[in-house]
């Protein structure tokens, strides 16, 4: 098991900036997940951690050693890819084994390991086949398993689930979850789907066009969104965005958006004035709260424990409010909602979170 | 779901229509591929024709083999195979070894150098790469025939001439840049992540380039293997300037034999060897092509 620590890391392709001034602690035995849209550096950021990409600037260090110049050959680490590149000649025992050959182990060892990965992961019956004979499941389980024989200190995950459908990803979601539990071991994860990273997540960092824009426990991101931009990635369905504008009162802001009636917000500390409102989805109730306003439905998408109206303002702006009710909605209807201020997420015109007085201590 | 009279009687009119379309491009299809048959056939018989030439004036009669113009000979004089062999002041045994210890050793020395040098241009980072392959795709451009003198010399003074040195060594070294490009070009499509898996599994680039990408490149390696053996078994002018003592003769160099003899039924023994000396082409062919088409099977991402 390791920590890793990356100082000013930074990567340019030719004279082409990706990624610069990025630090980052990741604490032993944590689950780590990169989370960001697709080309905002993610694999990047994990190839250079393998050792497979060059660093341009900075320094990453594993366990207080400085790896910077250390060939991925000899970072004892282990890595999953998208595309599980499973060696296509070799049979699913020899992908096993072939990485601790390498490692000049002994045959009994090298049949006891292997084995040992086939029985937790299921897939003793396939050890002789060839990858080109697995569907994409069970490819995905025999790259994994090549993670896992070498009992690495560090994992690298990239995307490894994209491949696979909707139902087998929750299954390996789950198994992933658990395999981590009984290893203990640091991984670190990268996908694009924040679901995953929410469910699976230690600590997520989100990324955005090679920069962090927050780093925190998904609880911390998704009930203090550090800026907009994480607002809206983290959560689905997705965080309800108004303009308004906003003035000092003494105990917090005066806010005044068209859509609503004009409110206060206890405890905001800073002055701001053009600010952007958020409200999540699941906070806007119906026949409730304590700022109501009244909206037509446009779209009613059913999804059996929960249903997600879309609805349109008198103001125009449209709002995605998440019930759990058992009423029946129909596209038309008139309804009346309303929220806590409590529920209000601020953000200033720079898009950065507007903190309450007592939370200053997670900015 | 409810169906009256007038939807069946559109439905059937539809299909009728379909089908009446089906097979008016059915028979426009055979028609072209009847066409397309003969074409091929006509373009394989002119392509062939020198060979059945070949073939069928290696069993004529001396006197028919250029007095008539029909393939089928008169009799079949098998024996032009028989005497042939031997018709030499060395037996083809010794020929056919010596071709096979020059082809044997330039195959092996082709495929190894030239693919490891197609590794370090296709896989590796160094200084001056892009210099270095172009400079070796402009070796390809300069003519062998310009190269003859000076190399000539270098063997003359290192003291190679007339042993097979000259013929085999430069393999060795990466020298046909035909072949490292056709393998380049196949490394670059295989997939740098099973690469980068390997690294990740404890392997140098000496250990991915043998464990992993040769046993990836057996279609290219099959396909340089070919060429090689085709191009050294067939080669006449190097072994021409580099061999002297009949004895170490290759077969191309015995047939030519024929030619300075005089006599009377020369020609035929040396069409009869002449075929003789395709046989070993046409058998590693169809051996290498087999490994061509398994190699092709084996892309094993996703
Ligand atoms: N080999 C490369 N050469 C040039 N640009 C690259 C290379 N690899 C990645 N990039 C660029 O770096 C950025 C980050 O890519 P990547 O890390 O793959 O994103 P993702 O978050 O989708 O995994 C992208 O803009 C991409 O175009
Ligand atoms: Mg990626």
């Amino acid at each position: 098991m390791a920590g890793l620590t990356l100082r000013d890391v930074g990567k340019s392709y030719g004279g082409l900036s990706v990624m610069s001034g990025l630090d980052l602690d990741i604490y032993d035995g944590e689950f780590l997940v990169l989370v960001g849209p697709s080309g905002c550096g993610k694999s990047t950021l994990l190839r250079m951690i393998a050792g497979l990409e060059e660093i341009t600037d900075g320094t990453i260090a594993i366990e207080d050693t400085i790896v910077n110049d250390l060939p991925a050959s000899k970072r004892e680490l282990s890595m999953v890819f998208q595309s599980y590149a499973l060696y296509p000649h070799m049979s699913v025992r020899k992908n096993l084994a072939f990485g601790l050959q390498n490692m000049k182990m002994t045959k009994a060892e090298v049949a006891r390991r292997v084995d040992e990965a086939a029985r937790v992961l299921q897939i003793e019956e396939l050890l002789e086949r060839k990858p080109r004979q697995l569907s994409g499941g069970q490819k995905q389980r025999v790259a994994i398993g090549r993670a896992i024989v070498r009992e690495p200190k560090l994992f690298l995950f990239d995307e490894p689930l994209s491949n696979l459908d909707a139902e087998l990803r929750v299954q390996m979601r789950v198994e992933l979850a658990s395999l981590y539990a009984k290893l203990g071991t640091t991984m670190i994860y990268v996908t694009h789907d924040q679901v995953e990273a929410m469910t699976m997540a230690s600590r997520i960092v989100v990324l955005r066009k090679g920069t962090i824009e927050q780093v925190g426990t998904p609880q911390e991101l998704y009930t203090r969104p550090a800026n907009l931009f994480v607002a809206g990635f983290i959560g689905s369905p997705k965080i309800n965005m108004f303009k308004a504008t906003a003035s000092k009162i003494a105990d917090g802001i005066h806010i005044s958006a068209p859509e609503f009636e004009d409110f206060e917000v206890r405890g905001l500390e800073r002055t701001v004035d053009d600010v952007t409102i958020c409200i999540r989805p699941e906070a806007l109730v119906l026949g409730g709260g304590s700022i109501q306003v009244t909206a037509e439905i446009i779209l009613v998408e059913y999804l059996g424990s929960e249903i997600l109206l879309h609805a349109k303002l008198p103001s125009g702006a449209t709002v995605l409010l998440q019930t759990s009710g058992k009423e029946e909605y129909a596209r038309g209807q008139n309804i009346s909602f309303g929220f806590e201020t409590s529920d209000v997420h601020v953000f200033d015109h720079n898009g950065d979170r507007v903190a309450f007085t007592h939370e200053e201590a997670f900015a | 779901m409810k169906t009256n009279v007038t939807d069946m009687t559109v439905r059937d009119k539809n299909a009728q229509i379909a089908h009446e379309i089906r097979l008016g491009q059915k028979k426009r299809a055979r028609r072209a591929r009847i066409y397309k048959h003969i074409f091929l056939i006509g373009m394989s018989i002119v392509m062939l024709y020198p060979l059945f030439w070949l073939f069928a004036s290696s069993l004529k009669p001396e006197n028919e083999i250029f007095s008539t113009l029909t393939l089928w000979p008169s009799e079949f004089n098998w024996n032009n195979y028989t005497e042939g062999w031997n018709a030499l002041p060395k037996s083809f045994t010794v020929f056919y070894m010596n071709s096979a210890i020059v082809t044997v050793l330039s195959v092996i020395g082709n495929l190894l150098s030239c693919s490891f040098a197609a590794y370090a241009f296709a896989r590796l980072q160094f200084n001056g790469k892009n210099l270095f392959f172009a400079l070796m795709m402009m070796t390809l451009m300069i003519p062998y025939h310009v190269v003859l003198i000076p190399q000539y010399v270098l063997f003359l003074n290192l003291g190679w001439v007339d042993t097979y040195l000259p013929l085999v060594v430069p393999r060795f070294l990466a020298s046909d840049a035909f072949f490292i490009f056709l393998m380049v070009q196949f490394f670059r499509q295989l997939p740098r992540e099973l690469d980068e898996a390997a690294m990740i599994d404890g392997c140098s680039p000496y250990k991915i380039y043998w464990a992993i990408i040769l046993p990836l490149s057996l279609p290219a390696m099959g396909t340089a293997a070919i060429f090689s053996l085709i191009w050294v078994w067939e080669d006449f002018l190097a072994p021409l300037i580099y061999l002297n003592d009949i004895k170490s003769y290759t077969v191309p160099l015995a047939l030519r034999l024929f030619l300075d003899q005089e006599g009377q039924s020369i020609f035929g023994q040396m069409f009869a060897m002449s075929v003789l000396s395709l046989v070993p082409v046409i058998v590693f062919f169809i051996a290498f092509q087999k490994l061509i088409v398994r190699g092709i099977a084996t892309s094993g991402m996703k």
